[in-house]
């Protein structure tokens, strides 16, 4: 077989070869079956333009995206932080990017990772699969780009920033968790067109009373209270839908772009739950395909040695007490339960037929590494898939720390019986719970103030941040009119912690 | 697979982003880009450089957990440890220690550095000042002069030939005056060849005939005539400009210590950067003195040194020579700014007075900086005493100029406030109510 290239210039032959030569790998050994591919060359500053956009192509206009560039850019030029070297998109076709910089073995290790990684992953796991409409997301971006300049337009800047602001504090408490339906992103600009339409032509002046008259006397009989209740099928936890359903004092174009920021929360909600798998897939797969390309005679020494350098350097997992300790390294602790699994298909030992006897021996490592892909995120891969071997190469602990204790303790260790404990910690560290704090509306007073009762249900005698929280609060007092509590609960005896109220 | 190439995409593309976040911290950009300018060296004000602002306050809020409460985190060992050891708790209670949580919370949102473009810097930097009292009624100079379509002509440069326009003329004539095309030629041609066939000897005269008419017009009909072409026409058009001149008059005398000296040039060079970046048509005089003055170039005045007496008067009349020479007041809105440290010759007031009686009314602003030593000086020095030129202008504001504005400037620091408090936008209205007659 000849060479796909040799030294580090690269050019588009030289890429569209060494793409095919991919290819033929990931399709036929490893049975990949990624959406096709698109590739973009492109320039540091332009990688850094799609950075601050949270990673997005296009992306509608805001400060804050305009504060992560200033920041990334001053960060990359002080040369704190290296650029990634590529960023993919979940959609169809499957956008790559690739940096102008990369040397043409690092542009077939990104070939690798992102055009048959991440992008099988996208195409193939159920979360995804359910959650995102990688068909319709590009244009869907770009209709809200539109929407906002058009708001900007009409409505002023600082408008559209007091509500875009005010959403975007609530991205964390703007995803459904569980599924409702799936969401068809093509038919979204459709829908959005229908109901501003619809406020159009049911919009009278005749009706209304005089402006900044008090609204309507809401009916006092608590039949007619408790129905409109009902209506808000309260509890809520998605409070981004809660207020552009319900709130009183939006309006149509407010609700708009509530809507927007909720659907942008919701199309990232699965990466935030695969991250692990995610990373570990395009790092498993770059790995098979650049060793494969390497065995074939298809890339030089130099070539593959430059690959595992920087291969060796993403999967490098620093120990708590290092400096450089900066939480689990997904690249790492993903390849490594990876790489564990494919190994034990093929050639178990005694404790891998203890712990995994389905698929111990099974021989067939490609297609139970897809099952995993497909099938799994990050909490229920580590749940499922996290062997004893690979906690003690990460020498894994688990490390108590109790409110009432002046030091840490360490409570478990990778031992024969630590080996449960620190799997079901570790997998439920990764459990979406542990994400952003699951915030419910239990409560709006519709009879009296139309005051929203929030709640938090406190596990582990943990708090909320009460200077975020308040200021957090503000932003949902914005899109909700009126005044808003959010009551502390100890999910323990259910016991009030505390209510903060905006306005106080 | 298919491979874009990004790369020749416009750049740029998160600006507007960048602008609405700088509008956000707008006032932290000002007074960190005040505090630079304080603090940087006079040679540098005006370099070419990016300026470094740290900004705070662009939290943007979510709801997140606080440090404490139990928790208990998997973590990647140094394999040391054993079961039932205990570890200190870091420094500031929860720490990084605690590993995955303090990442999975989100950061708190600390100040950050990032560059200022010296293009932005400027625009912040000067944003809401201006040139009090600018007349705008004087038409420009010839050269400010700029093209405008002004239709077609007949003449022109061959290079502002309007080729469509030629063509359709000529077309239009062609078939006014029924040029026969090659097409009708042809016919001709073919009517004769049939006749020569046709052994018809009438009928090849007849077509001969006809023939040599449709060369004969063809030639004496030209495909494009002198007539058709057509240029297109530029007119000069005058850009209404606003002319002004600024002098900016500086002491540079023995008494003048490099303190006050930096000060003042610090003080002339935000007005020179100022100047520069608003108004493409002003002038810069440069004029500095000791007993004598002498108008100098922007480099001179700013980095040479001189010692010497003092005699203000000479910078004045020094200004009022080039004013008389080159600026007439009726086409240039006049303005001055001068830096002393206050110090001359008393015998000197009663001209400087007198001058500045000249002065004044041909001016819009003059703008006096009285320069002073830093803080630890201030003690028994006598500051506290007017100096002779501060008694001798303040006679005149009192006397009620209204062109005339003094203050005071003792600390690199205060610079820019000074500077802002001179330039200040006035508020709309006052400036017609001012205008020249």
């Amino acid at each position: 077989m000849t060479l796909l290239f040799s030294g580090a210039e690269w050019d588009f032959p030289k890429i569209n070869a060494t793409f095919h030569a991919l290819e033929e790998i990931a399709l036929g050994e490893l049975g990949l079956s990624p959406y096709p591919a698109q590739v973009e060359v492109i320039t540091s500053e332009q990688m850094l333009d799609a950075y601050s956009s949270v990673g997005l192509p296009l992306m509608y206009r805001h400060w804050s995206f305009g504060k992560r560039f200033a920041r990334d850019s001053a960060l990359y030029r002080a040369g704190m932080q290296n650029l990634a070297y590529e960023i993919v998109i979940n959609s169809n076709p499957c956008i790559a990017y690739l940096m102008e910089e990369n040397t043409m073995p690092m542009q077939a290790l990104v070939l690798a990772h992102a055009c048959f990684g991440h992008n099988h992953f996208f195409r193939n796991n159920h979360l995804f699969r359910q959650w995102t409409d990688a068909d319709g997301i590009l244009d869907y971006l770009a209709f809200a780009r539109r929407f906002v300049a058009e708001c900007e337009e009409r409505h002023g800047v600082a408008a559209v920033e007091r509500i875009l602001d005010a959403a975007h504090a609530l991205q964390g408490q703007g995803v459904h968790r569980y599924l409702r339906h799936k969401w068809s992103l093509a038919e979204e600009e459709i829908r959005a067109r229908a109901r501003a339409e619809y406020e159009q032509s049911t919009y009278n002046p005749l009706w209304r009373t005089l402006p900044g008259a008090p609204a309507p006397e809401p009916s006092r009989e608590p039949d007619a209270a408790e129905q409109a209740r009902r209506a808000l099928n309260l509890p809520e936890e998605n409070l981004l839908y809660l207020c552009e359903k319900h709130s009183p004092v939006l309006t149509g174009w407010q609700r708009e772009l509530v809507r927007i920021v909720r659907v942008v929360a919701q199309y990232f909600y699965p990466q935030m739950q695969t991250k692990l798998a995610n990373e570990g897939c395009a790092t498993t797969v770059h790995y098979a395909l650049m060793t494969r390309l390497h065995e074939r005679g298809r890339i030089d020494d130099g070539a593959f040695l430059e690959f595992l350098a920087s291969h060796t350097a993403v999967t490098r997992q620093p120990n708590f007490t290092d400096r450089d300790f900066n939480g689990w390294n997904p690249y790492a602790l993903g390849f490594a339960i990876m790489q564990d699994i494919a190994r034990l298909c093929r050639a178990p030992d005694a404790e891998d037929a203890a712990w995994f006897p389905e698929i111990a021996g099974n021989g067939d490592p490609w297609s139970t590494l897809r099952t995993m892909w497909a099938d799994y995120r990050d909490e229920s891969l580590i749940r499922q898939f996290l062997g004893p071997k690979v906690m003690r190469a990460f020498r894994m602990i688990d490390l108590a720390d109790r409110a009432d204790e002046d030091s840490y303790l360490v409570a478990e260790i990778h031992d024969e019986p630590g080996y449960r404990r620190i799997r079901s910690r570790l997998a439920d560290q990764y459990d979406p719970s542990e994400g952003a704090p699951l915030i419910e509306a239990i409560d709006v007073d519709l009879a009296g103030d139309r005051s929203l009762l929030l709640s938090w249900r406190s596990r582990r005698h943990q708090r909320l941040d009460p200077a975020s929280m308040r200021q957090t609060l503000a932003q949902i007092g914005m899109l909700w009119g009126h005044r808003v509590t959010l009551r502390e609960i100890d999910d323990a005896d259910e016991s009030v912690l505390g209510e903060t109220a905006v306005p106080a | 697979m298919i491979i874009v190439d990004r790369r020749p995409n416009p750049q740029g593309k998160s600006l507007p982003n960048r602008q609405r976040f700088l509008e956000r911290v707008k006032a932290e950009v000002r007074r960190a880009v005040a505090d630079s300018i304080a603090q940087r060296r006079v040679s540098d004000a005006g370099a070419d450089e990016e300026v470094r602002v740290r900004v705070s306050g662009t939290s943007e809020p979510s709801f997140r957990r606080a440090p404490g409460g139990d928790a208990e985190h998997i973590l990647p060992g140094p394999g040391t440890l054993n079961r039932g050891d205990r570890l200190p708790r870091p420094e500031g209670g929860e720490g990084s220690g605690g590993g995955g949580k303090a990442s999975a919370s989100g950061e708190g949102e600390d100040a950050f550095e990032f560059t200022l473009t010296r293009e932005e810097f400027l625009d912040y930097f000067f944003d809401e000042l201006a040139l009090p009292r600018l007349v705008r009624t004087e038409l420009g100079e010839t050269e400010l002069s700029r093209p405008h379509k002004a239709g077609y002509s007949v003449s022109g440069q061959p290079t502002a030939l309007d080729v469509r326009r030629t063509m359709r003329n000529a077309l239009a004539r062609r078939v006014a005056l029924r040029r026969p095309d090659a097409k009708m030629i042809e016919a001709a041609k073919q009517d004769v060849a049939d006749a020569v066939d046709a052994r018809d000897d009438v009928r090849l005269a007849e077509a001969r005939h006809a023939l040599d008419l449709l060369l004969k017009r063809a030639a004496s009909i030209p495909f494009i005539d002198p007539i058709d072409v057509r240029y297109h026409r530029h007119e000069r058009v005058p850009q209404p400009a606003t002319e002004a001149v600024m002098f900016c008059l500086m002491d540079v005398s023995g008494s003048m210590t490099e303190h006050m000296k930096g000060l003042a040039k610090r003080f002339f060079m935000l007005l020179h950067l100022f100047l520069g970046r608003k108004y493409s048509r002003v002038h810069v005089v440069f004029i500095r003195h000791t007993e004598r003055a002498q108008e100098v170039d922007e480099d001179t005045f700013f980095r040479s040194r001189e010692t010497g007496g003092t005699i203000v008067s000479s910078a004045l009349v020094e200004m009022l020579r080039v004013q008389q020479e080159r600026f007439p007041p009726a086409r240039f809105n006049i303005y001055v700014a001068q830096a002393s440290d206050g110090d001359n010759l008393h015998a000197d007031a009663g001209e400087v007075a007198e001058l500045m009686g000249r002065i004044l009314p041909r001016v819009r602003y003059f703008a006096y900086v009285e320069t002073a030593e830093g803080e630890d000086s201030h003690f028994g020095s006598g500051r506290s005493l007017e100096t002779s030129l501060w008694g001798t202008y303040r006679a005149l504001v009192e006397g009620s100029a209204p062109q005339l504005a003094m203050r005071k400037l003792a600390e690199p620091a205060e610079v820019w406030s000074v500077f802002a408090d001179l330039f200040r936008r006035e508020q709309p209205g006052r400036e017609t109510a001012e205008a020249m007659p």
